[in-house]
């Protein structure tokens, strides 16, 4: 492009942004620029001050953090160095900003279209309050919702996720900027409501030429969606470039094994994690702070972090080895998945058979007769959107469903008792749960070693060295160390707490494993690694698991048969390759369509 | 990861916020450190815990050791009643003629051990009585905090008055009805505090796999709910302090001729515009007892609920 120079909306110049008393470095050296109507993808694992660097464009810094250096400009404006009062003029009119729970930035005390109309009043948009009810009317079609009084008139509180996401993007682009900046606006969203949003978003920028900056921990999120992608690490920008030459031939090893992680829908290639997790600061290493966890670690990379280099000033790479590792192809770092034996055979036995459950809530009706058996030694996965029941039904099992159930829950024969106190010891033994979320499951207060002898304490008559004995052997299952049983929960990172989780459950000696959302809550590099840890211990402990997902990308990775769930049912039952090659049921076709892949897949 | 990180980590960043590699790494004092250790270390770098914590343990040495440096024993008339602040009475003489600085010396011991005893005895009825409410729910929970809306709707010192004008001033009976008066408030704190820590899954967690209601009350529950509990005994202590001398003062706590700040204001308030340090004295050390409780209390909150925390978390 020829005049790419002269239509630069944003450029961002050695940004150094530190926590404050410490002056430890959350970003530094962050540089890049954005174009008109450009939507630049800024992907980073948790810590790695993707957030930090991208509120700052806005000159807002978190409690604690600080801008050290540096320069921001947007079309003319330095940023940084604008007075209080230019500041509300350049906040919400030159750049916005869309948050990642637009439940929680919605005002829930007033009405949308209030909200709306301060926005536009703050900003003195158009001449009259008449020009800013048309623009109002203008940007609810935009974002495709309904523009009529009633709906204006709604409380946040009264609408769904998606549509609040969507006012808040309206919200962010009401008074024209010229660029806004979308924190993972879709990370609380489902699969379907993510599709349309971003859809929405992709199209706005293209047809008010404004651009974005997004930012997101998914590679596969903002690949329909960006022209270029940043790759952050540690602070630093590892990589930049167009997306075509991200996603084909990537010069960062960092980048590479970002996309490895990615689930694939197509089953192609195997999942593989990262080893190790992303430092925050304060923990970083000298030189390039992925030396610890990469494979092309040299020497120089413990002392020097590289300059940024490239084949052109287009996609730009910091890294010592980037041309031996645009040398490899992409495609040999990622080997064929291995594939798992696809056919339950009715010989097989029958562990937990759910014969037409009907599940409440409180007092509403939330599992429609649902029937699912779980064969033994093999893994269903049942996956749905939230609100489908899947969580409910795997809680049904688990003996955790505090409300009424109708229906059969068996286990080995035997029917189930609703909660877990009604059940015997050796069925709560049996039956093993790991939680959605690592942070909430295991108790703040307590050591690894205590969290893991209760199980055992309950379950088994060990003396002292037999339970330690036990802990380690759990310990090394998961493919953690000996060494952590002294360390409290907040010591671990979150991929590391979700392993504390599974090896507390197999510590039990489980025949059933129930696995509810367990990645959820962790980085796309860390699934993978996780999913392939589920995987293995399945293949080696011969447990039998149900994994419920809303990710049907996953579930080739880990699971034999499949249930997809939708409104309380089970739309479609069967065999994972064939469901997801050959899907019957509509409802499976569309979650299908919408989940987020690699762009040779990308739909528009 | 080589030992280099490790020198970037300085004291400056919050314990929590670590993940170390090498387990050598972490502190000793990391494996004991608990979090209602990590709330009182934040609070401590607040001046206000700092001005509130010395002029509590100023007060308490006071009343503890005060009694071994008084110039006359308590009951001994020094001069004629209330006499002017002089060298044979430094801060003059009571009702009584006995010495003023001699009755405060002694009478702080009283405030302060059942001030401290009430607390303790509300703080373990409230929590228990919160945390299987909180826990329960449904119909236990409804009954239990229904009967204490009951003993909140009675005026505390009313209630305290009513008792012990049927069964006589006793000290144990004060140190009883102080500490029910303060069992509602701490019962809803526990509650609530309690309420939303069964939700979290570590205490599903522990239901599943079969552990007993009481062991999870007491180890998953109450250790994680020791935070808003402690500020609440420094709210608490100062409400008790403030009740039992003003039920000393209105004649139904410490009786004459014992020497105790409450009882002293009332029996000298008579006096006050002739000899105003008899009442002055007790009147101000009670005061900067309450307002050194209170600062505390404050410190304590503000630290937990990590207001000027340094993270390093984005």
């Amino acid at each position: 492009m020829s005049d790419r120079a002269s239509d630069i909306v944003l450029s961002v110049e050695d940004l150094r942004i530190v926590l404050d008393p410490s002056g430890i470095d959350i970003d530094d050296e962050v540089s890049f620029t954005i174009h008109q109507g450009e939507v630049l993808g800024l992907v980073g694992e948790s810590a790695s001050g993707k957030t930090t660097a991208a509120t700052s464009l806005l000159a807002y810094q978190r409690r604690g953090a600080k801008v050290a250096g540096g320069r921001i400009d947007i079309a003319g404006t330095d940023v940084l160095s604008a007075s209080r009062v230019a500041l509300r003029r350049i906040r919400g009119g030159l750049i916005s900003y869309v948050p990642q729970d637009a439940s929680a930035a919605l005002n829930p005390a007033l009405r949308i279209g209030d909200q709306l109309i301060e926005i536009l009043n703050e900003h003195s948009f158009g001449s009259s309050s008449a020009d800013r009810e048309a623009r109002m009317k203008q940007m609810m079609d935009d974002v495709l919702l309904p523009n009529d009084r009633a709906f204006m008139r709604r409380y946040p509180h009264q609408l769904s996720g998606g549509q609040q996401q969507r006012v808040a993007i309206a919200m962010a682009l009401a008074n024209r900027p010229k660029v806004i900046v979308l924190d993972e606006p879709t990370t609380a969203l489902d699969v379907t409501t993510q599709a349309h949003v971003l859809e929405t978003v992709r199209d706005l920028t293209r047809s008010y030429g404004v651009s974005a900056l997004y930012v997101t921990h998914d590679l596969a999120v903002v690949a329909c969606l960006a022209d270029r992608i940043a790759v952050m690490y540690a602070g630093r920008l590892v990589e930049i470039g167009p997306k075509e030459d991200l996603f084909t031939g990537a010069f960062h090893p960092y980048t590479r094994r970002l996309l490895a992680a990615i689930p694939d829908i197509t089953g192609e290639r195997a999942l593989h994690g990262i080893p190790g997790w992303a430092p925050r600061p304060g923990q970083r290493v000298p030189g390039c702070a992925f030396t610890p966890r990469c494979d092309w670690r040299v020497d120089k990379c413990e002392t020097d972090f590289p300059p940024a280099e490239g084949m052109d000033a287009d996609h730009q790479v910091r890294c010592w080895r980037w041309k031996e590792v645009r040398a490899t192809s992409s495609a040999g770092d990622v080997p064929l998945r291995l594939r798992v034996p696809a056919v339950c055979d009715s010989v097989e036995k029958t562990v937990v058979s759910v014969r037409d459950v009907t599940a409440f809530y409180q007092s509403k009706e939330v599992l429609h007769g649902v029937s699912a058996t779980l064969c033994e030694h093999r893994c269903l996965a049942l996956v749905g959107e939230s609100g489908s029941g899947k969580t409910t039904l795997a809680r049904c099992i688990a003996g955790l469903h505090p409300f009424k159930i109708e229906g059969a829950v068996e286990f080995q024969g035997k029917s189930l008792a609703r909660e877990s106190r009604g059940r015997t010891r050796d069925q709560r033994q049996a039956i093993q749960y790991i939680f959605q979320s690592p942070y909430s499951s295991l108790n703040p207060r307590k050591t690894i070693r205590q969290l893991l002898a209760q199980p055992i304490g309950i379950f088994f008559k060990l003396d002292r060295d037999g339970t330690e004995e036990r802990m380690v052997r759990v310990l090394d299952q998961v493919a953690l160390d000996a060494s952590l049983l002294n360390r409290y929960p907040e010591q671990l990172s979150g991929g590391e707490r979700q392993r504390i989780a599974i090896a507390r459950a197999l510590a039990a000696e489980p025949t059933v494993l129930i696995c509810d959302e367990v990645t959820s809550w962790l980085d796309v590099s860390v699934q993978a690694a996780i999913i392939e840890l589920l995987a293995q211990l399945q293949l080696e402990t011969g447990v039998s698991m149900l994994f419920v997902t809303h990710n049907l990308a996953l579930i080739r990775s880990v699971a034999q048969e499949v249930a997809v769930m939708n409104d309380g049912r089970i739309v479609e039952l069967g065999v994972v390759d064939a469901v997801l090659d050959d899907p019957q049921a509509d409802y499976t076709k569309l979650l299908l369509a919408d989940t987020p892949t690699l762009p040779a897949e990308c739909r528009i | 990861m080589s030992g280099g990180s490790d020198s970037s980590l300085d004291s400056l960043q919050p314990l929590g916020t670590l993940e170390l590699e090498p387990v050598e790494s972490i502190p000793l004092g990391a494996k004991q450190r608990r979090e209602w250790v990590q709330t009182i270390s934040d609070a401590w770098r607040l001046r206000r815990t700092k001005v509130g914590s010395l002029v509590f343990l100023a007060l308490f040495a006071i009343a503890l050791f005060g009694r071994f440096v008084a110039p006359y024993e308590p009951t001994e008339f020094v001069a004629p009643p209330f006499s002017l602040p002089s060298s044979v009475a430094w801060l003059g003489t009571d009702f009584l003629g006995r010495d003023v600085l001699t009755r405060v010396l002694y009478g702080g011991l009283s405030v302060f051990v059942l001030g401290i005893a009430a607390t303790v005895i509300g703080i373990v009825l409230g929590v228990s009585l919160g945390l299987v409410s909180g826990y329960a729910r449904r119909w236990v929970d409804e009954s239990i905090m229904r009967v204490l809306d009951v003993v909140l709707a009675f005026p505390s010192i009313v209630l305290a008055m009513l008792f012990v004008s049927i069964l006589g001033p006793r000290l144990w009976l004060i140190v009883l009805m102080v500490g029910i008066s303060h069992m509602p408030r701490i019962a809803r704190v526990t509650r609530a505090a309690t309420v939303e820590l069964v939700a979290r899954d570590f205490v599903k967690a522990a239901a599943a796999v079969g552990v007993p209601r009481r062991r999870i009350l007491l180890y998953e529950v109450l250790p994680n709910i020791s935070s808003p509990l402690l500020v609440e005994f420094g709210l608490r202590l100062t409400y008790s302090i403030i009740m039992i001398a003003a039920l000393s003062f209105i004649g139904f706590g410490m009786q004459p001729p014992s020497a105790d700040w409450g009882l002293m204001i009332n029996e000298n308030r008579i006096a006050i515009t002739v000899q105003p340090w008899a009442v002055l004295a007790p009147v101000i050390l009670i005061g900067a007892l309450t307002v050194s409780t209170n600062l505390m209390a404050d410190g304590l909150a503000r630290a937990m609920m990590g207001i000027d925390r340094d993270t390093a978390v984005t």
